[in-house]
């Protein structure tokens, strides 16, 4: 039974510990016997945080015992190392942070403590979030639990790999461009990005902070719902976040999509695309079209600036939001005779090449001269992609898209090239120029195994509804979970 | 061709702290005088992930400072990223507001001066919000640095280049820190970092349309430090025109103890600070609500109350302008009159030399080294009633400045109350009538002049504390009978 346990749905572990058929210990050993086998191989994890797990559990068995169990009692979750978990280092992947220990807890980090959520380790990820491979880790390339020699897709490939590889319940991931959508597909699982300002960012590290979105993995689309509705909500300390209420997302889950508008945008199903990819998601409508649906054609004409547009504006914000590594305070130094030397000589020595060449990108857009050629246009084309979807939500409730054009690809695979690293995030970029909730679900596998899936774009806060659509879909069961090939 | 002939250019931008209890955008105090890196947070640190919250008290503040300087206070304004590496710089940008500030327009009247200088308007281009940074502090093995400052409060006050001498821009920040003194947007402490300015001078040709090259010069921060750079900038770049040379476009460093600018080397200045509006900050909304509210409990200006004090009290441009100079000199004064002076010129004059001559002699606040108002006022009150003499009263002001005594009791103590006792002053009068009998004869013939001589042997007799009105009188009457 205990070797099952990892297994579980999060929805399941609810009910089983409230039944106390197994205790939130049991759940947590058996999360980390899980990742004791099968980590070396995938690597999804850079910090294990074994004894704070069982102590958090611990905590949680005797809530559970005294009757006042929260949400999340109890449930073993992997953390993105891009939260600030106060006394457990936090390296964002990078050299750069390697020993650093952040002082205090990102905002959600203190949600989930609330909640009773035991935190079993820190995820890999891409450095700084840049990237969509997680190939881009001073910690190593994590791999994907489905095939491994493939990548898990990036940049919170840690916490999709783990989610798959069942070596946890659930996870926090971090989505600027793509970065939980495309991982999700890539390792089967699902994922949300919600509405930009939905969730807080404090104590997030900050990637691009107009796009970067807190969101959490699961192995279903209910779990997904969940974490969500622990995650979301007020915080004083972040001013971009939202106060408006938020709902119950798992109530929300339905089954009923009667009348239920589900747009498709010719833009998105162009050369490129790998066949079998288009053919899952054409299925994934025809599904939704029995379930009481109806599919509608819709145009984004703004989509293919989305790209450009994007690694304008993130990294723009990008090279500020990384100037704080200069190893003055923390992190990294390397000493030098004077300080220009120690900036150079640090930040050199601490950050990795795809981190750099976004830097760079990002101080030359900004440049006096550049501005409005580059920055100033990038958030003009990022206007027009609003309204692209401001226009597209008149006539459907939500927009159905592939979430990355292929499935997963070979480790090494697109190192060597930045621009087709890029382009796996086509589909799921002006999501997030338009701060819209993006939901990531499977809905088939390729010839090789290895997953496809579907992406259910929502106008602002309409997390219930995709989230509705995307749990329907499931409960259809045309698709079945496949467990990892480990 | 003489210096005469040369007018100077002179724009001012000048960096004050806001007054709030905790910083710009966390939670820790804004105080200074704490040990090194104890008011700081992962916030003004600038640790990973943080995130800004803004001061709403600070917003509110610098409207206050917008509204005194008449600018127009923008319904949205945006706050940018100021991208600059320095130690004392956490984030590697500064949080200000470039392309959208708070307060737009505006000026400042310049008080009439004595010289007789008419009242002169200068124009602000803007006022907007910013955070500071920290302090490097150099020892001989280590450099270190103390977050304490960072991210405390700031208002940015950006002058036109409507300052025509060194005197003008002494007098300009004089009358802002007025300003924001009475406003309490400030204190205006110069020692701690309070008010630092930025100065950028040209010249040009008197007559001429076109404005000359400008040098810049930074980081001044003391009132005395920017006139002495001003001048000595103004003669520089006269003297290398005169030259046959050129002005370059330059950013000059004040160096206080030769008492001149050198250029800065082209390291000690970054020329590209990459602007773009703070992704973490909304744009600030500032409602019709808000400024009608803030409007509302805007205390008296300096102008208000210079105009005021010459239309109501009679006061001289200049006497009102010294006295605004500082809204506790102000107050100080009102109370004054509040004893129930009817001479509204003779108090302002005693606060101009008495009261302000302590300030300056002690060095100390006001509010230590003179006595209380009330008590200057009652002071000067005997002094109208005839019980004692101006003369008197400075001494008295004096006591009373050491032990804080009330003027009646010391006027009493140190036996300063003028004899009106008509009866002890006509035995006086007739002693010296008596004693003179040769000089009375000579006056009674008609030589007016030797009455003075009479007064000064009475008053001589009662002490020098007999009133000389009531001398005058009776000696008067004596003589001709």
């Amino acid at each position: 039974m205990n070797s099952e346990l990892n297994r579980m749905t999060i929805a399941e572990a609810r009910d089983g510990l409230a039944r106390r058929d197994f205790s939130a210990l049991e759940l947590t050993r058996a999360c980390l016997d899980q990742i004791k086998l099968v980590d070396p191989k995938i690597n999804a994890f850079i910090t294990v945080c074994a004894r704070e797990a069982l102590e958090q559990a611990a905590a949680a068995d005797r809530q559970i015992a005294a009757g006042d169990a929260s949400a999340l009692s109890g449930i073993p979750l992997a953390i993105k190392d891009i939260y600030a978990t106060r006394g457990v280092r936090t390296t964002c992947a990078s050299k750069m942070l390697e020993n650093f220990v952040p002082p205090f807890d990102a905002t959600v980090i203190g949600k989930l403590r609330a909640a009773g959520a035991v935190f079993i380790g820190k995820a890999n990820m891409d450095e700084f979030a840049m990237g969509s491979s997680t190939e881009n880790s001073a910690f190593g390339a994590t791999r994907n639990p489905h095939n491994m020699e493939r990548v898990p897709g990036g940049s919170s490939g840690g916490s999709a790999a783990a989610v798959a590889a069942d070596e946890c319940l659930g996870a926090l991931g971090t989505d600027t461009g793509g970065s939980i959508r495309l991982p999700a597909a890539f390792c089967g699982v699902a994922g949300i990005k919600p509405t930009y300002s939905r969730v807080s960012r404090y104590g997030v590290i900050a990637y691009a902070s107009s796009l970067d979105q807190v969101g959490p993995f699961a192995k279903t689309v209910r779990d997904a719902a969940i974490l969500l509705g622990a995650l979301a909500g007020h915080d004083p300390h972040d001013s971009t976040c939202s106060a408006r209420p938020v709902p119950d997302y798992e109530a929300a889950l339905n089954g009923d999509l009667r009348g239920m508008r589900i747009g498709v945008p010719k833009e998105y199903f162009v050369a490129g695309i790998d066949p079998e990819v288009e053919r899952a998601v054409r299925d994934a409508l025809a599904t939704y079209e029995r379930l009481g649906a109806r599919t509608v054609e819709i145009s984004l004409p703004h989509t293919e600036f989305a790209t450009a547009a994007y690694y304008i504006v993130a990294t723009a914000e990008a090279s500020a939001n990384l100037s704080r590594y200069d190893g003055i305070r923390y992190g990294l130094r390397v000493t030098a005779d004077n300080t220009g030397e120690l900036y150079n000589r640090t930040r050199a020595a601490g950050f990795g090449a795809e981190v750099k060449r976004r830097i760079m990108l990002g101080t030359f857009v900004l440049s006096a001269g550049y501005y409005d050629a580059y920055y100033l246009k990038g958030q003009k084309v990022r206007t027009l992609i609003r309204r692209d979807f401001e226009r597209a939500f008149e006539q459907c409730d939500v927009i159905a898209t592939p979430v990355a054009p292929t499935t997963a690809f070979k480790i090494g695979e697109k190192m060597a090239d930045p621009l087709q690293m890029y382009l796996s995030d086509i589909f799921t970029i002006s999501v997030n120029l338009a701060g819209l909730p993006g939901l990531s679900l499977p809905c088939g596998f390729d010839r090789e195994g290895l997953p496809i899936g579907l992406q259910l774009i929502g106008a602002p806060f309409a997390e219930e509804t995709i989230l509705r659509a995307g749990d329907a879909f499931e409960r259809a069961g045309v698709v079945k979970r496949r467990a990892a090939i480990l | 061709m003489s210096a005469d002939a040369y007018e100077a250019i002179i724009g001012l931008e000048v960096h004050t702290h806001l007054m709030t209890r905790s910083k710009l955008f966390c939670g820790c105090s804004a105080s200074f005088g704490a040990g090194p890196n104890e008011n700081v947070c992962p916030v003004c640190m600038g640790m990973p992930g943080v995130l800004p919250v803004l001061n709403r008290h600070a917003v509110e503040l610098a409207i206050r400072a917008g509204l005194a300087t008449h600018c127009e206070i923008a319904p949205r304004s945006v706050f940018d990223r100021k991208s600059y590496f320095y130690p004392d710089l956490p984030k590697g940008y500064q949080i200000s507001q470039y392309e959208l500030p708070l307060c737009k327009g505006g000026y400042i009247e310049l008080p009439a001066h004595s010289d007789g200088a008419e009242p002169r308007r200068i124009r602000l281009t803007r006022i907007h919000m910013e955070e500071d940074a920290g302090k490097n502090i150099h020892e001989s093995d280590a450099s270190l640095v103390d977050f304490n400052r960072s991210g405390v409060p700031l208002v940015e006050i950006v002058s036109e280049p409507d300052l025509r001498s060194a005197g003008e821009a002494g007098a300009y920040l004089r009358e802002l820190r007025s300003i924001l003194r009475y406003i309490e947007a400030t204190d205006g402490k110069m020692e701690e970092g309070g008010l630092r300015c930025d100065v950028n001078v040209s010249v040009r040709k008197k007559g001429a349309a076109e404005f000359g090259v400008k040098t810049e010069i930074k980081n001044l921060n003391s009132f005395r430090f920017v006139e002495k750079a001003i001048e000595h900038e103004v003669s520089r770049q006269i003297e290398l025109l005169e030259a046959g040379g050129r002005v370059a476009q330059e950013t000059h460093l004040w160096d206080p103890v030769r008492e001149q600018t050198r250029p800065m080397r082209s390291k000690e200045f970054a020329n590209d600070y990459r602007y773009f509006p703070e992704p973490d900050l909304p744009p600030l909304s500032v409602t019709p609500d808000l400024i009608e509210a803030i409007k509302t409990a805007m205390p008296e200006l300096p102008a208000d109350q210079r105009a005021r004090f010459v239309r109501e009290l009679g006061l001289t441009a200049y006497e009102a302008g010294v006295l605004t100079q500082d809204r506790e000199v102000a107050a100080y004064f009102e109370t004054m009159l509040a004893a129930g002076l009817k001479n509204h010129r003779t108090a302002a004059n005693w606060v101009m030399t008495e009261v302000l001559r302590v300030v300056n002699d002690t060095g100390q606040p006001l509010a230590d080294a003179a006595p209380l108002a009330i008590e200057s006022g009652e002071l000067l009150k005997l002094v109208e009633t005839g019980a004692i003499s101006l003369n008197a009263a400075k001494t008295a002001f004096a006591a009373m400045c050491k032990s804080g005594q009330g003027a009646e009791t010391t006027v009493t103590a140190l036996g300063l109350a003028q004899v009106s006792d008509e009866g002890a002053i006509v035995a006086a009068c007739d002693r010296v009538i008596a004693a003179e009998a040769a000089k009375v004869a000579e006056y009674r013939a008609g030589r007016d002049k030797l009455f003075g001589f009479f007064v000064g042997l009475v008053m001589k007799a009662m002490g020098g504390k007999a009133n000389p009105k009531v001398v005058n009188e009776i000696l008067k009457r004596r003589l001709a009978a």
